[in-house]
């Protein structure tokens, strides 16, 4: 039983690291319908932003553990959305009017670019991530069933959620951005200005992104250039899973995607965590392309 | 004058903003085991010029792609300018460069140090790839991103069959085409309702699959440690290293030219016509009575003959194979060479292959920036120069008007 | 008495709960000239895809004569299966492979009436040689049917409008199909071009011995063309009928000019 509830929370940890990367997928994909294949690398730069910057203020300063914790996130968040917004200006925004294959090979680019950026001005080895949250004085590492980290990510997750829906909801940035994925050439017509809403959901996208990143910095403890990648993929499978284009499917594919990806490993085989994640990604593409809450678009002739 | 202040404001103004996003990774080092900080001003200072020049370029290019001078057409050339592409299309010209090409080739391997025969061998294995995928995307229209699956197979069909049968190299060879199809063919059921860049995609979960399942079947395919003395091709008697090295540079020349020699033909054929009707608007061409199905299996699996082939070159080559060869990695910079050289185009895909295998190798200052290159080479193809270096150009069919 | 060539029983296409057509018959014989109006958004297009097998009807029977005047129900086959069957069709938003000739346009067409394959590709045999040769031959004749002939090695692109939707006409006919199916194939021409067009579909009509559906907006051209005429209105089929009869329906009147 226990390592059952253990399985469940290892799965919702994972989801919701899946979840915080999958939003940027869902809301690119929504507005500019494009697999932003580079989104992985960007998670990847916040992970790596919070360990430099973090790691050069507590060698060089005597400043709490918190409040380098509460900097280094900030530093995180602001890189990575600069570089989010930033490749899109470069990469992506000539290509608007291109087939979208020729985009898609642009991205894939853009992810080649930032891993070996990171590679060559960093390393390509694995760097150990001192956590900086201290831990939770009510859990007893080893006892207790759930991990401080975890008990972080798992929180952290909510509020970012429930902050993000509001934005959504209720901002005229937001309602922009609904406008926008719903039909480009009508919210332009109704005075919405298309670069802004791009850029914007660039950055909102690489914001939550970059948290994931250092969320998931802190609970695992080492990171390379390379961490992005199969990161991303795994959220663009929740993506799908949940319905491409909407967020409360992204959030719901990754909860999926964790939990099994958890259970696979525990109760079947570890070697074949992986494997799982694209199993599911062909399963759901072959029998239900819009995904769990997506809808169902019939092509025009 | 203004114009020159207004430009030069902008490339400052983007020198600054990558300064400062470039500024925790590009300058500061944190060795937490040591606790020392290293702060690489310098880096700064680089990103600084070069970001101010190149944007300046970047803004010019983009200006000309979408105002300025009207694209040169290939047909343009009927002012008296000089075309290498029309120079090279008449007889008297083309003989005697082709012949020169072929002496040129068949006495490349006594011409150069041994290594360079193994590079070049190389290198045309990776022609081999770059035709095989441009049948899939360049002339199919579907972006394959697990194409290292079907070179893998290849590989593995000698390497397994060898290990298991005491299979030659002669046998494998075709056995490899056909386990390279037939596996191009059930990766291709599945994803037949998959378009544009879901089924890049699912194509590129394939190819991890398939990898991992190598990695992990380790009692049947050896995992990841391989499997290890494969033996090189013999001519007759066992060859020495050289021997067999330079008979596999010919065997590579000869696997080229069917290469072009079949996909030219299938070009200009009904299947080639099918392909290019699907690639251009595929619900069209179903209502003409093209079975999209079956036309894409064939797209899948002429495109997978190729890689299974090389597939079993690479094992005769390296005498070891292990799935470390087959990752994303391989598949990615086998899109590179064809997006590179000129999607759809044979020559181009030639040019593509070559440089994206010959520059790392003999620049070797240059082999670390190597995928670094590759990254900005499709980003700067697909933006500028989407049809490539050099350009398809697609049979036309065209009647006169006196024939009916 | 002809014989039935497309008969629609009691169908209907539903797209998540909205009924885009609803519970039709309709029949055409060989021969006929048919046309399927109404107004926009009735459900003429959806029926059309239905028919060719773009979607997949959600109830009733759609079926075709087959080549030994066999009855072929043709829900859920394949659009390719169903051109084999011998039902071509024409695109609304013009569907012409842009980049290609207008011949290249027209031996597309002819793909399924060929026979090489990969191994006649890559050895080029005698048989497929002449294939070939022939294919070249027989799309020019389509085209001149068409009065495209001068067009032959323009892209399909660079063609004036009327010429494109001509050649939308003469892909299809490449099929050699029994029927054949017009999406509005007047539309965005002019009074001369239309005038011309009615000539080109009774003329190919009566040479080729072709049975033709058509949707069309133009009402002068529906009038001088068909024989017979349906109207559907918000997916239901309201009037029947010669177009006499059709154009003094008190409801066919009603859905046009409202109350």
């Amino acid at each position: 039983m226990k390592y059952f509830l253990q399985l469940v929370l290892a799965g919702l940890t994972k989801g919701s690291i899946y979840a915080l990367i999958a939003l940027g997928y869902t809301m690119v994909y929504g507005i500019i319908k494009l697999i932003n294949f580079a989104h992985g690398e960007i998670y990847m730069i916040g992970a790596f932003t919070a360990l430099i910057v973090g790691g050069a203020l507590q060698i060089t300063t005597g400043l709490s553990p918190l409040t380098i914790l509460a900097i280094s996130l900030a530093a995180a968040i602001f890189f990575s959305s600069g570089y989010g917004v930033t490749m899109e200006k470069i990469a992506y925004k000539p290509l608007r009017n291109a087939p979208r294959l020729t985009a898609l090979i642009s991205a894939i680019g853009m992810s080649l670019i930032l891993q070996n950026y990171v590679l060559l001005a960093q390393t390509s080895d694995f760097l150990p991530f001192r956590s900086m949250i201290p831990n939770f004085p009510f859990l007893t590492p080893g006892k207790s069933l759930v991990t401080t980290t975890q008990l972080v990510i798992l929180i952290t997750t909510v509020v970012v959620m429930v902050i993000l829906t509001l934005l959504i909801k209720f901002t005229r940035t937001g309602k922009a951005m609904r406008a926008t994925s719903q039909d480009k050439v009508m919210a332009q017509l109704v005075g919405i200005d298309i670069n802004k809403v791009i850029t914007f959901t660039f950055a909102v996208g690489s914001a939550t992104a970059a948290i994931g990143g250092v969320l998931i910095a802190n609970h695992t403890g080492q990171i390379n250039f390379y961490i992005g990648f199969l990161a991303g993929i795994k959220a663009f499978v929740a993506a799908v899973l949940g319905g491409i284009g909407s967020i409360p499917g992204a959030v719901l594919g990754s909860l999926v995607l964790g939990m099994t990806e958890s259970f696979g490993a525990g109760y079947i085989s570890s070697a074949y965590e992986d494997v799982f994640a694209f199993i599911i990604l062909i399963l759901i593409l072959i029998f239900k392309p819009s995904g769990l809450l997506g809808r169902n678009e019939i092509e025009k002739v | 004058m203004n114009k020159i202040i207004q430009e030069i404001k902008k490339s400052v103004l983007s020198a600054l903003w990558l300064m400062i996003l470039t500024f925790p990774i590009m300058v500061i080092k944190v060795n937490s085991y040591e606790g020392v900080v290293l702060w690489r001003w310098k880096n700064l200072m680089w990103i600084g010029i070069g970001t101010f020049f190149l944007s300046w370029l970047w803004r010019f290019l983009l200006d000309r792609k979408e105002n300025g001078p009207g694209e040169s057409k290939p047909d343009a050339d009927r002012d008296g300018k000089f075309s290498l592409r029309k120079a090279l299309g008449e007889r008297k010209v083309k003989i005697p460069t082709l012949a020169v090409l072929a002496i040129l080739v068949l006495a490349f391997p006594f011409m150069v140090k041994f290594y360079q025969v193994g590079i070049m061998t190389s290198a045309l294995m990776f022609v081999i790839l770059g035709l095989g995928l441009n049948i899939v995307i360049g002339y199919g229209g579907l972006l394959h991103l697990g194409y290292a699956a079907f070179y893998a197979m290849g590989a593995y069909t000698y390497g397994l069959m060898y290990l298991y049968w005491g299979l030659p190299f002669w046998a494998a060879l075709p056995l490899g085409a056909v386990s390279g199809a037939v596996f191009g063919i059930v990766i291709g059921v599945p994803v037949l309702r998959l378009r544009g860049d879901y089924l890049a995609i699912v194509t590129l979960a394939f190819g991890e699959i398939s990898r991992l399942l190598l990695e992990n079947m380790s009692g049947f395919t050896k995992g990841p440690e391989g499997i290890a003395q494969i033996p090189r091709p013999g001519f007759f008697v066992k060859l020495s290293l050289q021997g067999a090295t330079t008979y596999l540079f010919y065997i590579c020349i000869v696997l080229v030219l069917f290469a072009i020699f079949v996909i030219r033909r299938l070009e200009d054929s009904r299947i080639g016509r099918a392909l290019e009707a699907m690639k251009e608007d595929d619900i069209a061409a179903q209502s003409m009575g093209i079975d999209l199905a079956k036309t894409k299996l064939i797209t899948f699996a002429l495109g997978a003959v190729w890689a299974g082939m090389v597939g079993v070159v690479l094992a005769a080559k390296t005498t070891y194979i292990n799935p470390g060869s087959f990752t994303l990695m391989e598949s990615v910079m086998i899109l590179v060479a064809v997006v590179l050289g000129g999607t759809g185009s044979i020559p181009g895909v030639i040019l593509g292959a070559f440089l994206v295998t010959l520059i790392p190798e003999y620049f070797r200052a240059l082999a670390d920036y190597r995928m670094l290159m590759f990254g900005v080479a499709l980003v700067v193809m697909s933006i500028f120069r989407p049809q490539g270096i050099i350009p398809r150009v697609r049979k036309r069919y065209l009647v006169g008007e006196d024939k009916s | 008495m002809s014989r039935t060539i497309l008969d629609i029983n009691d169908f209907s296409m539903v797209f998540g709960g909205l009924r885009a057509v609803d519970h039709v018959d309709m029949h055409i014989d060989e021969g006929e000239i048919v046309a399927l109006i109404g107004p926009n958004g009735a459900g003429k297009t959806t029926l059309f895809n239905c028919v060719t097998g773009v979607y997949t009807p959600s109830e009733g029977n759609i079926t075709v004569a087959g080549p030994n005047s066999e009855i072929i129900r043709t829900n859920g086959k394949k659009p390719n299966k169903i051109t084999e069957l011998g039902l071509a069709r024409t695109f609304q938003n013009i569907r012409l492979f842009s980049s290609m000739t207008a011949l290249e346009n027209v031996m597309i067409g002819r793909h399924p009436k060929l026979k090489a394959g990969i191994f006649g590709a890559i050895f080029r045999d005698k048989k497929t040689r002449d294939e070939e040769e022939r294919v070249i031959v027989d799309s020019l004749k389509i085209l001149k049917k068409l009065n495209l002939a001068k067009y032959a090695n323009e892209p399909a692109s660079s063609l004036p409008y009327g010429a494109q939707r001509r050649l939308e006409i003469a892909r299809a006919m490449a099929t050699e199909p029994k029927l054949l199916l017009l999406d509005e194939p007047a539309a965005g021409m002019n009074p001369q071009e239309t005038k011309e067009l009615d000539d080109t579909i009774k003329r190919i009509r009566d040479e080729e011995g072709l049975t033709i559906l058509l949707i069309e907006h133009d009402m002068s051209l529906v009038m001088s063309l068909s024989e017979r005429i349906y109207v559907l209105d918000y997916g239901k089929l309201i009037a029947e009928g010669s177009p006499d009869v059709v154009k003094a329906d008190p409801a066919v009147i009603k859905a046009y000019l409202g109350e």
